[in-house]
Protein backbone atom coordinates (compact mmCIF):
# COMPACT_ATOMS: atom_id res chain seq x y z
CA UNK A 1 0.00 0.00 0.00
CA UNK A 2 1.06 3.55 -0.66
CA UNK A 3 -0.20 6.21 1.68
CA UNK A 4 -0.09 9.96 2.06
CA UNK A 5 0.10 10.84 5.74
CA UNK A 6 -0.67 14.27 7.12
CA UNK A 7 0.71 14.22 10.63
CA UNK A 8 0.62 16.85 13.35
CA UNK A 9 4.18 17.88 14.20
CA UNK A 10 4.82 19.99 17.27
CA UNK A 11 8.25 20.31 18.89
CA UNK A 12 7.07 21.10 22.42
CA UNK A 13 4.03 22.41 24.29
CA UNK A 14 4.93 26.02 23.43
CA UNK A 15 5.44 25.33 19.71
CA UNK A 16 2.56 26.31 17.44
CA UNK A 17 2.77 23.10 15.43
CA UNK A 18 1.23 22.16 12.14
CA UNK A 19 0.33 19.33 9.81
CA UNK A 20 3.19 17.90 7.76
CA UNK A 21 2.71 15.63 4.76
CA UNK A 22 4.68 12.40 4.28
CA UNK A 23 4.56 9.84 1.49
CA UNK A 24 4.91 6.26 2.69
CA UNK A 25 5.21 3.21 0.45
CA UNK A 26 5.49 -0.53 1.11
CA UNK A 27 2.84 -0.64 3.80
CA UNK A 28 1.34 -4.09 4.34
CA UNK A 29 -2.35 -4.29 5.06
CA UNK A 30 -1.55 -6.73 7.87
CA UNK A 31 0.41 -4.06 9.74
CA UNK A 32 -1.19 -2.42 12.71
CA UNK A 33 -1.55 1.34 12.50
CA UNK A 34 1.30 1.78 14.98
CA UNK A 35 3.55 -0.56 12.97
CA UNK A 36 2.85 1.61 9.96
CA UNK A 37 4.02 4.62 12.00
CA UNK A 38 7.09 2.61 13.08
CA UNK A 39 7.93 2.11 9.39
CA UNK A 40 7.50 5.82 8.79
CA UNK A 41 9.78 6.61 11.71
CA UNK A 42 12.48 4.27 10.37
CA UNK A 43 12.26 6.13 7.10
CA UNK A 44 12.51 9.48 8.92
CA UNK A 45 15.51 8.22 10.89
CA UNK A 46 17.29 7.36 7.66
CA UNK A 47 16.69 10.81 6.23
CA UNK A 48 17.80 12.47 9.45
CA UNK A 49 14.39 13.90 10.29
CA UNK A 50 13.17 13.58 13.85
CA UNK A 51 10.74 10.62 14.21
CA UNK A 52 7.09 11.26 14.97
CA UNK A 53 6.42 11.01 18.69
CA UNK A 54 3.33 8.97 19.57
CA UNK A 55 2.12 7.21 22.72
CA UNK A 56 1.93 3.44 22.83
CA UNK A 57 2.57 0.71 25.33
CA UNK A 58 0.87 -2.70 25.42
CA UNK A 59 -0.15 -2.79 21.75
CA UNK A 60 -2.86 -5.26 22.66
CA UNK A 61 -5.73 -2.89 23.33
CA UNK A 62 -5.76 -2.88 27.12
CA UNK A 63 -3.54 -0.04 28.34
CA UNK A 64 -5.18 2.96 26.70
CA UNK A 65 -1.90 4.65 25.76
CA UNK A 66 -2.23 4.84 22.01
CA UNK A 67 -4.30 7.91 21.42
CA UNK A 68 -4.58 9.09 17.84
CA UNK A 69 -7.22 11.03 15.98
CA UNK A 70 -7.27 9.34 12.58
CA UNK A 71 -9.18 11.12 9.84
CA UNK A 72 -11.33 12.86 12.41
CA UNK A 73 -12.18 9.71 14.35
CA UNK A 74 -10.68 8.76 17.69
CA UNK A 75 -8.76 5.47 17.20
CA UNK A 76 -9.77 5.52 13.53
CA UNK A 77 -12.67 3.91 11.70
CA UNK A 78 -12.98 0.66 13.68
CA UNK A 79 -14.30 0.05 17.20
CA UNK A 80 -10.94 -0.67 18.76
CA UNK A 81 -7.79 1.03 19.97
CA UNK A 82 -5.28 2.46 17.50
CA UNK A 83 -2.84 -0.39 18.22
CA UNK A 84 -5.47 -2.97 17.24
CA UNK A 85 -6.42 -1.05 14.10
CA UNK A 86 -4.95 -2.61 10.98
CA UNK A 87 -4.04 -1.07 7.66
CA UNK A 88 -6.62 -3.25 5.89
CA UNK A 89 -9.14 -0.73 7.19
CA UNK A 90 -7.62 1.77 4.76
CA UNK A 91 -7.35 1.93 1.01
CA UNK A 92 -4.24 2.01 -1.16
CA UNK A 93 -3.43 5.58 -2.11
CA UNK A 94 -5.50 7.02 0.72
CA UNK A 95 -4.60 10.25 2.49
CA UNK A 96 -4.77 9.85 6.26
CA UNK A 97 -4.73 12.79 8.64
CA UNK A 98 -3.32 11.97 12.07
CA UNK A 99 -3.80 14.42 14.93
CA UNK A 100 -3.38 14.31 18.71
CA UNK A 101 -6.42 14.34 21.03
CA UNK A 102 -7.67 17.91 21.10
CA UNK A 103 -8.76 19.13 24.50
CA UNK A 104 -7.29 21.90 26.57
CA UNK A 105 -7.32 19.48 29.51
CA UNK A 106 -5.05 17.20 27.42
CA UNK A 107 -2.23 19.55 26.37
CA UNK A 108 0.08 18.37 23.61
CA UNK A 109 3.53 17.46 24.90
CA UNK A 110 5.04 16.68 21.50
CA UNK A 111 3.68 15.73 18.08
CA UNK A 112 0.89 13.23 18.78
CA UNK A 113 1.61 12.78 22.50
CA UNK A 114 -0.76 14.45 24.92
CA UNK A 115 -0.61 14.82 28.69
CA UNK A 116 -3.62 12.92 29.97
CA UNK A 117 -2.81 13.14 33.66
CA UNK A 118 -6.08 15.05 34.10
CA UNK A 119 -7.69 11.59 34.10
CA UNK A 120 -5.30 10.43 36.83
CA UNK A 121 -6.31 13.41 38.95
CA UNK A 122 -9.98 12.64 38.42
CA UNK A 123 -9.34 9.07 39.61
CA UNK A 124 -7.34 10.37 42.58
CA UNK A 125 -10.28 12.60 43.47
CA UNK A 126 -12.48 9.59 44.19
CA UNK A 127 -12.22 6.79 41.66
CA UNK A 128 -11.29 4.16 44.22
CA UNK A 129 -12.63 2.35 47.26
CA UNK A 130 -10.93 2.66 50.63
CA UNK A 131 -10.02 -0.77 51.97
CA UNK A 132 -8.11 -1.73 55.06
CA UNK A 133 -4.86 -3.51 54.43
CA UNK A 134 -4.25 -6.94 55.88
CA UNK A 135 -5.56 -10.31 54.88
CA UNK A 136 -8.05 -10.36 52.04
CA UNK A 137 -11.67 -10.51 53.24
CA UNK A 138 -13.75 -13.59 52.51
CA UNK A 139 -15.13 -12.88 49.04
CA UNK A 140 -18.49 -14.54 49.65
CA UNK A 141 -19.21 -12.43 52.73
CA UNK A 142 -20.21 -9.49 50.51
CA UNK A 143 -22.85 -10.67 48.04
CA UNK A 144 -23.09 -8.72 44.78
CA UNK A 145 -26.23 -9.22 42.66
CA UNK A 146 -25.33 -10.77 39.35
CA UNK A 147 -26.86 -8.09 37.08
CA UNK A 148 -25.13 -5.33 39.02
CA UNK A 149 -21.83 -7.20 39.01
CA UNK A 150 -22.16 -7.70 35.26
CA UNK A 151 -22.88 -4.01 34.64
CA UNK A 152 -19.98 -3.01 36.87
CA UNK A 153 -17.68 -5.39 35.05
CA UNK A 154 -18.81 -4.23 31.62
CA UNK A 155 -18.07 -0.59 32.35
CA UNK A 156 -14.89 -1.44 34.26
CA UNK A 157 -13.44 -2.28 30.84
CA UNK A 158 -12.83 1.48 30.40
CA UNK A 159 -9.11 1.84 29.84
CA UNK A 160 -9.05 5.61 30.28
CA UNK A 161 -7.69 6.24 26.79
CA UNK A 162 -9.52 9.56 26.43
CA UNK A 163 -11.21 8.79 23.10
CA UNK A 164 -14.51 9.97 24.59
CA UNK A 165 -13.02 13.39 25.28
CA UNK A 166 -11.34 13.48 21.88
CA UNK A 167 -14.58 12.68 20.06
CA UNK A 168 -16.85 14.90 22.16
CA UNK A 169 -17.76 18.19 20.46
CA UNK A 170 -17.74 19.76 23.93
CA UNK A 171 -14.50 18.18 25.10
CA UNK A 172 -16.37 16.52 27.97
CA UNK A 173 -15.08 13.52 29.90
CA UNK A 174 -18.56 12.45 30.98
CA UNK A 175 -18.33 8.94 29.52
CA UNK A 176 -15.08 8.30 31.37
CA UNK A 177 -16.54 9.73 34.58
CA UNK A 178 -19.75 7.78 34.11
CA UNK A 179 -17.86 4.53 33.56
CA UNK A 180 -15.95 4.96 36.82
CA UNK A 181 -19.00 6.11 38.79
CA UNK A 182 -21.12 3.21 37.50
CA UNK A 183 -18.36 0.66 37.98
CA UNK A 184 -17.86 1.49 41.65
CA UNK A 185 -21.43 2.53 42.36
CA UNK A 186 -22.95 -0.79 41.28
CA UNK A 187 -20.91 -2.82 43.76
CA UNK A 188 -21.46 -3.09 47.52
CA UNK A 189 -17.83 -2.10 48.17
CA UNK A 190 -18.44 1.22 46.46
CA UNK A 191 -21.42 2.30 48.57
CA UNK A 192 -19.80 3.97 51.63
CA UNK A 193 -18.03 6.59 49.51
CA UNK A 194 -20.64 6.84 46.75
CA UNK A 195 -21.87 10.42 47.27
CA UNK A 196 -18.47 11.88 48.05
CA UNK A 197 -16.94 10.07 45.11
CA UNK A 198 -19.25 11.52 42.49
CA UNK A 199 -19.08 15.01 44.01
CA UNK A 200 -15.27 15.03 44.10
CA UNK A 201 -14.77 13.45 40.69
CA UNK A 202 -17.21 15.82 38.99
CA UNK A 203 -15.59 18.81 40.72
CA UNK A 204 -12.17 17.63 39.53
CA UNK A 205 -13.51 17.04 36.02
CA UNK A 206 -14.82 20.60 35.90
CA UNK A 207 -11.64 22.04 37.41
CA UNK A 208 -9.55 20.31 34.75
CA UNK A 209 -11.43 22.28 32.11
CA UNK A 210 -13.43 19.53 30.43
CA UNK A 211 -16.69 20.65 28.88
CA UNK A 212 -20.26 19.72 29.77
CA UNK A 213 -22.17 16.82 28.24
CA UNK A 214 -24.87 17.47 25.63
CA UNK A 215 -25.88 13.80 25.27
CA UNK A 216 -24.95 13.65 21.62
CA UNK A 217 -23.29 10.25 21.83
CA UNK A 218 -20.07 10.72 19.85
CA UNK A 219 -18.18 9.43 22.90
CA UNK A 220 -19.81 6.02 22.97
CA UNK A 221 -19.31 5.63 19.21
CA UNK A 222 -15.59 6.35 19.62
CA UNK A 223 -15.10 4.23 22.73
CA UNK A 224 -12.92 1.20 21.92
CA UNK A 225 -14.56 -0.65 24.82
CA UNK A 226 -18.11 0.25 23.78
CA UNK A 227 -19.05 1.85 27.10
CA UNK A 228 -22.76 2.63 26.69
CA UNK A 229 -24.27 6.08 27.06
CA UNK A 230 -26.34 5.01 30.07
CA UNK A 231 -23.30 5.45 32.32
CA UNK A 232 -23.74 9.21 31.82
CA UNK A 233 -27.34 8.92 32.96
CA UNK A 234 -26.05 6.99 35.98
CA UNK A 235 -23.46 9.69 36.63
CA UNK A 236 -26.15 12.38 36.49
CA UNK A 237 -28.41 10.37 38.77
CA UNK A 238 -25.62 9.82 41.30
CA UNK A 239 -24.72 13.51 41.30
CA UNK A 240 -28.37 14.49 41.70
CA UNK A 241 -28.56 12.10 44.68
CA UNK A 242 -25.34 13.51 46.14
CA UNK A 243 -26.73 17.07 45.88
CA UNK A 244 -29.85 15.94 47.70
CA UNK A 245 -27.63 14.45 50.40
CA UNK A 246 -25.93 17.79 50.92
CA UNK A 247 -22.84 17.65 48.69
CA UNK B 1 3.37 10.77 38.84
CA UNK B 2 0.36 12.98 38.60
CA UNK B 3 -0.12 15.68 41.14
CA UNK B 4 -3.46 16.37 42.72
CA UNK B 5 -4.74 19.87 42.26
CA UNK B 6 -6.91 21.18 45.02
CA UNK B 7 -10.38 21.89 43.73
CA UNK B 8 -11.54 25.21 45.11
CA UNK B 9 -15.28 24.87 44.71
CA UNK B 10 -16.41 21.35 45.46
CA UNK B 11 -20.09 22.15 45.70
CA UNK B 12 -21.89 19.81 43.35
CA UNK B 13 -24.64 22.38 42.91
CA UNK B 14 -22.03 24.52 41.10
CA UNK B 15 -20.99 21.78 38.66
CA UNK B 16 -21.59 21.46 34.93
CA UNK B 17 -24.04 18.65 35.68
CA UNK B 18 -26.03 20.94 37.99
CA UNK B 19 -26.29 23.43 35.12
CA UNK B 20 -27.53 20.62 32.91
CA UNK B 21 -30.10 19.69 35.54
CA UNK B 22 -31.36 23.28 35.58
CA UNK B 23 -31.58 23.22 31.81
CA UNK B 24 -33.49 19.92 31.86
CA UNK B 25 -35.96 21.04 34.54
CA UNK B 26 -36.65 24.40 32.88
CA UNK B 27 -37.03 22.53 29.58
CA UNK B 28 -39.71 20.31 31.13
CA UNK B 29 -41.64 23.44 32.15
CA UNK B 30 -41.51 24.57 28.51
CA UNK B 31 -42.74 21.20 27.25
CA UNK B 32 -45.72 21.40 29.60
CA UNK B 33 -46.40 24.97 28.53
CA UNK B 34 -46.22 24.42 24.78
CA UNK B 35 -48.64 21.48 25.12
CA UNK B 36 -51.16 23.67 26.98
CA UNK B 37 -50.60 26.57 24.58
CA UNK B 38 -51.16 24.30 21.60
CA UNK B 39 -54.44 23.07 23.09
CA UNK B 40 -55.66 26.66 23.25
CA UNK B 41 -54.50 27.44 19.71
CA UNK B 42 -56.33 24.47 18.26
CA UNK B 43 -59.58 26.12 19.46
CA UNK B 44 -59.16 28.13 16.26
CA UNK B 45 -60.70 25.15 14.46
CA UNK B 46 -63.89 25.68 16.48
CA UNK B 47 -64.30 29.20 15.14
CA UNK B 48 -64.00 32.78 16.35
CA UNK B 49 -66.50 32.49 19.20
CA UNK B 50 -64.77 29.47 20.79
CA UNK B 51 -61.28 30.91 20.29
CA UNK B 52 -62.00 34.37 21.64
CA UNK B 53 -64.02 33.15 24.61
CA UNK B 54 -61.21 30.71 25.49
CA UNK B 55 -58.73 33.61 25.37
CA UNK B 56 -60.98 35.65 27.62
CA UNK B 57 -61.52 32.69 29.94
CA UNK B 58 -57.75 32.43 30.44
CA UNK B 59 -57.90 35.92 31.94
CA UNK B 60 -60.78 35.23 34.27
CA UNK B 61 -59.63 31.84 35.61
CA UNK B 62 -59.36 31.90 39.39
CA UNK B 63 -61.48 35.02 39.85
CA UNK B 64 -62.27 36.34 42.34
CA UNK B 65 -59.40 34.70 44.25
CA UNK B 66 -56.99 35.91 41.58
CA UNK B 67 -57.21 39.32 39.91
CA UNK B 68 -58.07 39.62 36.19
CA UNK B 69 -55.22 38.02 34.18
CA UNK B 70 -53.78 36.80 37.50
CA UNK B 71 -53.13 33.22 36.40
CA UNK B 72 -51.65 34.41 33.11
CA UNK B 73 -49.20 36.58 34.99
CA UNK B 74 -48.23 33.72 37.28
CA UNK B 75 -47.58 31.57 34.20
CA UNK B 76 -45.64 34.39 32.52
CA UNK B 77 -43.39 34.86 35.55
CA UNK B 78 -42.73 31.12 35.83
CA UNK B 79 -41.91 31.03 32.11
CA UNK B 80 -39.65 34.06 32.29
CA UNK B 81 -37.70 32.58 35.21
CA UNK B 82 -37.47 29.23 33.42
CA UNK B 83 -36.31 30.99 30.25
CA UNK B 84 -33.64 32.95 32.12
CA UNK B 85 -32.38 29.74 33.76
CA UNK B 86 -32.48 27.77 30.51
CA UNK B 87 -30.66 30.43 28.52
CA UNK B 88 -28.10 31.12 31.25
CA UNK B 89 -27.25 27.42 31.59
CA UNK B 90 -27.10 26.94 27.82
CA UNK B 91 -24.79 29.86 27.08
CA UNK B 92 -22.58 29.13 30.10
CA UNK B 93 -22.09 25.53 28.93
CA UNK B 94 -21.63 26.68 25.32
CA UNK B 95 -18.85 29.02 26.39
CA UNK B 96 -17.35 26.28 28.53
CA UNK B 97 -17.35 23.84 25.60
CA UNK B 98 -15.53 26.45 23.52
CA UNK B 99 -12.83 26.78 26.16
CA UNK B 100 -12.49 23.02 26.53
CA UNK B 101 -11.11 22.76 22.99
CA UNK B 102 -9.42 25.94 21.81
CA UNK B 103 -7.34 24.14 19.16
CA UNK B 104 -9.70 22.63 16.62
CA UNK B 105 -9.16 19.44 14.66
CA UNK B 106 -8.10 19.76 11.04
CA UNK B 107 -10.43 16.87 10.21
CA UNK B 108 -13.54 15.90 12.15
CA UNK B 109 -15.94 13.13 11.35
CA UNK B 110 -19.10 12.93 13.38
CA UNK B 111 -20.55 9.46 13.23
CA UNK B 112 -23.22 9.41 15.92
CA UNK B 113 -24.72 12.90 16.04
CA UNK B 114 -28.32 13.51 15.06
CA UNK B 115 -29.07 16.65 13.10
CA UNK B 116 -31.19 17.89 15.98
CA UNK B 117 -28.36 17.43 18.48
CA UNK B 118 -26.00 19.46 16.31
CA UNK B 119 -28.46 22.34 16.01
CA UNK B 120 -29.37 22.70 19.69
CA UNK B 121 -27.36 25.86 20.29
CA UNK B 122 -28.00 27.86 17.13
CA UNK B 123 -31.51 26.40 16.86
CA UNK B 124 -32.15 27.38 20.46
CA UNK B 125 -30.87 30.88 19.72
CA UNK B 126 -33.23 31.06 16.75
CA UNK B 127 -36.10 29.98 19.01
CA UNK B 128 -35.15 32.70 21.50
CA UNK B 129 -35.38 35.30 18.74
CA UNK B 130 -38.67 33.78 17.63
CA UNK B 131 -40.07 34.01 21.17
CA UNK B 132 -39.21 37.72 21.22
CA UNK B 133 -40.93 38.20 17.84
CA UNK B 134 -43.92 36.12 18.92
CA UNK B 135 -44.45 38.20 22.08
CA UNK B 136 -44.08 41.45 20.12
CA UNK B 137 -46.60 40.07 17.64
CA UNK B 138 -49.47 38.49 19.56
CA UNK B 139 -48.91 39.52 23.19
CA UNK B 140 -47.63 43.10 23.10
CA UNK B 141 -49.08 43.83 19.63
CA UNK B 142 -46.08 45.96 18.69
CA UNK B 143 -45.73 44.16 15.37
CA UNK B 144 -49.18 43.71 13.88
CA UNK B 145 -49.08 42.40 10.32
CA UNK B 146 -52.53 41.86 8.83
CA UNK B 147 -54.77 42.81 11.72
CA UNK B 148 -54.67 44.65 15.04
CA UNK B 149 -58.21 43.75 16.00
CA UNK B 150 -59.15 43.32 19.65
CA UNK B 151 -60.35 39.83 18.71
CA UNK B 152 -57.44 37.38 19.11
CA UNK B 153 -59.04 35.23 16.40
CA UNK B 154 -59.02 38.06 13.87
CA UNK B 155 -55.41 38.87 14.68
CA UNK B 156 -54.50 35.19 14.24
CA UNK B 157 -56.27 34.81 10.90
CA UNK B 158 -55.21 38.24 9.64
CA UNK B 159 -51.56 37.46 10.38
CA UNK B 160 -51.39 33.98 8.96
CA UNK B 161 -53.12 35.01 5.76
CA UNK B 162 -49.85 36.83 5.00
CA UNK B 163 -47.54 34.18 3.58
CA UNK B 164 -44.32 35.40 5.17
CA UNK B 165 -45.85 35.55 8.64
CA UNK B 166 -46.94 31.95 8.25
CA UNK B 167 -43.50 31.10 6.90
CA UNK B 168 -41.80 32.57 9.99
CA UNK B 169 -44.04 30.54 12.26
CA UNK B 170 -43.61 27.33 10.26
CA UNK B 171 -39.82 27.66 10.24
CA UNK B 172 -39.91 28.32 13.97
CA UNK B 173 -41.99 25.18 14.45
CA UNK B 174 -39.41 23.17 12.51
CA UNK B 175 -36.75 24.58 14.84
CA UNK B 176 -38.96 23.74 17.83
CA UNK B 177 -39.40 20.16 16.59
CA UNK B 178 -35.62 19.73 16.38
CA UNK B 179 -35.09 21.31 19.78
CA UNK B 180 -37.74 19.11 21.37
CA UNK B 181 -36.41 15.96 19.69
CA UNK B 182 -32.96 16.20 21.19
CA UNK B 183 -34.04 18.18 24.25
CA UNK B 184 -36.49 15.54 25.48
CA UNK B 185 -33.94 12.77 25.15
CA UNK B 186 -31.19 14.91 26.65
CA UNK B 187 -33.36 15.96 29.61
CA UNK B 188 -34.20 12.33 30.37
CA UNK B 189 -30.52 11.48 30.25
CA UNK B 190 -29.53 14.48 32.40
CA UNK B 191 -32.19 13.64 34.97
CA UNK B 192 -30.68 10.16 35.20
CA UNK B 193 -33.78 8.36 33.95
CA UNK B 194 -32.13 6.40 31.14
CA UNK B 195 -30.04 3.76 32.83
CA UNK B 196 -30.96 0.90 30.52
CA UNK B 197 -30.96 0.44 26.76
CA UNK B 198 -34.78 0.26 26.68
CA UNK B 199 -35.13 3.43 28.75
CA UNK B 200 -32.82 5.21 26.31
CA UNK B 201 -34.87 4.00 23.36
CA UNK B 202 -38.08 5.16 25.04
CA UNK B 203 -36.63 8.59 25.82
CA UNK B 204 -35.63 8.94 22.16
CA UNK B 205 -39.07 7.84 20.97
CA UNK B 206 -40.74 10.29 23.36
CA UNK B 207 -38.57 13.02 21.84
CA UNK B 208 -39.78 12.19 18.35
CA UNK B 209 -43.38 11.91 19.55
CA UNK B 210 -43.36 15.30 21.30
CA UNK B 211 -41.60 16.92 18.34
CA UNK B 212 -44.18 15.65 15.86
CA UNK B 213 -47.24 16.26 18.04
CA UNK B 214 -46.27 19.73 19.26
CA UNK B 215 -44.65 21.22 16.16
CA UNK B 216 -47.22 19.47 13.94
CA UNK B 217 -50.14 20.63 16.06
CA UNK B 218 -49.06 24.26 16.00
CA UNK B 219 -48.29 24.14 12.28
CA UNK B 220 -51.86 23.06 11.46
CA UNK B 221 -53.11 26.57 12.19
CA UNK B 222 -51.07 28.67 9.70
CA UNK B 223 -51.41 25.88 7.12
CA UNK B 224 -55.19 25.81 7.44
CA UNK B 225 -55.41 29.60 7.48
CA UNK B 226 -53.41 29.72 4.25
CA UNK B 227 -55.62 26.98 2.82
CA UNK B 228 -58.67 29.10 3.65
CA UNK B 229 -60.22 26.56 6.03
CA UNK B 230 -59.81 28.89 9.01
CA UNK B 231 -61.00 32.34 7.96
Amino acid sequence: MNLTLKIWRQQNPADKGGLKTYELGGVSEDMSFLEMLDVLNEQLNETGEEPVAFDHDCREGICGSCALMIDGQAHGPEVTTTCQLHMRSFKDGQTITIEPWRADAFPVIKDLVTDRSAFDRIIQAGGYISANTGSAPEANSVPAPRDKATRAFNVATCIGCGACVAACPNGSASLFLGAKITHLGELPQGQPERDGRVASMVAQHDAEGFGGCTNIGECTAACPKEIPLDVISQLNKDLRTAIRHGH
Amino acid sequence: MATVTAVKNKRSSRSTIALKLLMALSGLIFIGYVLAHMYGNLKAFSGQEAFDSYAEHLRTIGEPLLPYSGLLWIIRIVLLVALAVHVYAAYTLWARAGKARTTKYAVTKRVNSTWSSKTMRWGGTALLLFIVFHILHFTLRVVTPGSNSDSPYERLVGSFEIWWVSAIYLVAMAALAMHLRHGTWSAAQTLGLTNTASARRNANLLGYLLAVVIAGGYSLIPVFVLAGVIS
